[in-house]
């Protein structure tokens, strides 16, 4: 049939044997999400719509996170009004304060998510969840509500770039170089409407939060989804969180590719992507004196509780550096407690770093950590263009928690080699 | 259509067409008086209703925000032409029925301040500064028919 992995996901869910690259198809969904800035336009269009409820309150995940805890009184509107739509619509997976996270770190942590699964959500990211083996794409306001309405969306199906990694990464080089590298090799429109499908033996080298990363970041290629097959570690991971059983699909073996990129995993070095695109990007080796004023730690990129352990190793006996402001931010309450339990959040706050409760705040430069203008933050976040955190003269530069801690310790962008 | 040309570059992207500080509102209006603020901030007090906006490669990337099409829809834009989208405002602007057309050579050739005449039904792009015609390919029938119907949520 030669269907690559996402076409064969997209194909069962709209009852077809076989779909083909550009065809369009209505599929059935397993999750429609959304969140504080993106659910209120949905749900209004619902109501224009003649009050429609949603087609299972038991597929459908709301979650404050971006504004919350609402940092004016707009965003208390927007949350409140969500959280009446949660309440009267009596929808399962309705996350506020106290409960939330990050979307994207929340909805998989939560068992939510899993292998099979076609997911949209009202937010660009929603394609982390191809770490699980699962076909998930960001969408606007409008599909969101008219897939709350009918448990449905049309797609265009796509066709796909495979990605074959080889070998396994060296110490302190991790999932957010791997996909930096990814994008810097092919550009931000390098995948445009395909599918970014990573394969090979390297894919059992990566962690899940590796790959939660990497599929994060393919929405910065372009790409419409990023896919990992299910294997031990997704296994792994789903037992015991899962609400439903995991359906793996596997690509066909004649699978059509449109492009076929190797990445040898072994000679990956330490990435940044300078301002103001994420495919800028340089080896941790090529950059020069590059002072820093602010460095935060989190996203729905990396707020797991692994890019806080690799935060930690670095910052724990160690000081921020004056002048430089370190803010770590763990993605979900359950990572939040966790780093708690390990020590973690002393070691930030000791070193003169301050942690905030899950949010996604500074990321869009929404609060927590605007940039004024002129300066300079190193951002383990997803997106560096003009503007995004704050001033439009400000610059970011993405990188893994790793150069992110040495450069908060440093003042200036900088590997574990020079801490 | 018939319209001024506002001209961009490439990877426009959503930060910049509608910046995050302002999506603690969805307010059409609001959000319009500052489209394109971070890129030109002269664009809002130029554009005129039945405008075009014409940009490079990748318009539209980054976040899945409908503020943004609906931010250049309500500042009076009539219809986006770029060398191509991205595929969230792609499905963003066909769902709320802001008109935007994939044309490399009319998107390359256009410039700031051209007159240019779009006609959806015909498939045509004629820049009269330049004598030059266009053709682009049709909608496929699905979606011409969440165009027809004003936009997703019409066909409900």
């Amino acid at each position: 049939m030669r269907m690559t992995l996402s076409q064969k996901i997209l194909a069962h869910k709209a009852g077809l044997d076989t779909v083909t690259a550009g065809q369009l198809i209505t599929a059935k969904l397993d999750l429609v999400l959304g969140n504080d800035i993106t659910s209120p336009v949905a749900i209004r269009q619902l109501e224009k719509a003649g009050n429609r409820s949603v087609f299972d309150k038991d597929k459908v995940a709301l979650v404050m996170d971006h504004f919350a805890p609402n940092k004016d009184i707009q965003s208390a509107t927007q949350c409140k009004q969500c959280r009446d739509f949660a309440l009267r619509e009596g929808i399962t997976h309705f996350y506020d304060v106290g409960r939330m996270g990050i979307e994207h770190a929340l909805l998989p942590e939560q068992g939510l998510v899993t292998a099979g699964d076609l997911v949209i959500g009202a937010d660009s990211h929603t394609c982390t969840y191809g770490a699980l083996g699962a076909f998930s794409t960001g969408v606007g306001s409008t599909d969101m509500a008219y897939g709350m309405a009918t448990g449905t969306a049309w797609f265009k199906v796509p066709s796909a770039i495979r990605v074959v990694l080889e070998g396994r990464l060296a110490p302190h080089v991790c999932g957010k170089d791997v996909i930096l590298h990814l994008i810097g090799n092919i550009g931000v429109a390098g995948a445009l409407y395909r599918s970014l499908e990573f394969v090979g033996d390297g894919c059992r080298t990566l962690d899940i939060d590796d790959r939660f990363t990497v599929c994060n970041m393919a929405i910065e290629a372009g790409a419409k989804n990023g896919i990992f097959a299910y294997d031990e570690v997704t296994a792994a991971y789903l037992i015991g969180r899962q609400k439903r059983p995991a359906v793996p699909f596997y690509a066909d073996d004649d699978a059509i590719y449109e492009q076929t990129i190797h990445i040898d995993l072994s000679t990956l070095r330490p990435t940044v992507a300078f301002p103001h695109l994420p495919e800028n990007t340089h080896t941790v080796d090529e950059i020069g004196e590059i002072p820093v004023d602010q460095v935060v730690i989190g996203s729905c990129t990396n707020g797991h509780i692994s890019d806080l352990r690799a935060a930690a190793e670095v910052l724990r006996g160690r000081k921020v550096a004056k002048g430089v402001r370190a803010i770590v931010i763990p993605a979900t309450n359950e990572i939040y407690l966790q780093a708690v339990r390990e020590g973690l959040i002393e070691a930030f706050i000791e070193a003169g770093a301050v942690v905030s409760t899950p949010t996604c705040g500074p990321c869009l430069g929404g609060h927590m950590g605007i940039l004024a203008e002129g300066e300079k933050c190193v951002a383990t976040t997803n997106r560096n263009f003009v503007g995004r955190m704050g001033h439009t003269s400000s610059e970011i530069y993405l990188a893994s928690p790793y150069i992110a801690a040495c450069s908060a310790v440093l003042g200036k962008i900088g590997s574990i080699e020079e801490v | 259509m018939t319209g001024k040309v506002h001209k961009y570059g490439d990877n426009i992207d959503t930060d910049v067409i509608i910046p995050a500080r302002y999506l603690n509102t969805s307010d059409a209006g609001v959000l319009a008086s500052h489209c394109l603020e971070d890129l030109d901030p002269t664009f809002v007090s130029k554009v005129n209703k039945g405008d075009f906006l014409v940009a490079g490669k990748n318009f539209g990337c980054g976040s899945s925000r409908e503020h943004a099409p609906l931010a250049i829809k309500s500042a009076g834009v009539c219809c986006v032409l770029a060398e191509s989208f991205a595929r969230i405002f792609f499905r963003n602007a066909i769902n709320i029925g802001l008109p935007i057309v994939e044309c490399k050579q009319a998107a390359d050739d256009a410039i700031d301040g051209d007159n240019l005449q779009i006609d959806l039904k015909s498939g045509k792009i004629h820049n009269p500064r330049l004598g030059k015609t266009y053709g682009i390919p049709p909608y496929p029938a699905e979606i011409r028919q969440i165009i027809e119907r004003g936009g997703l949520l019409g066909t409900l």
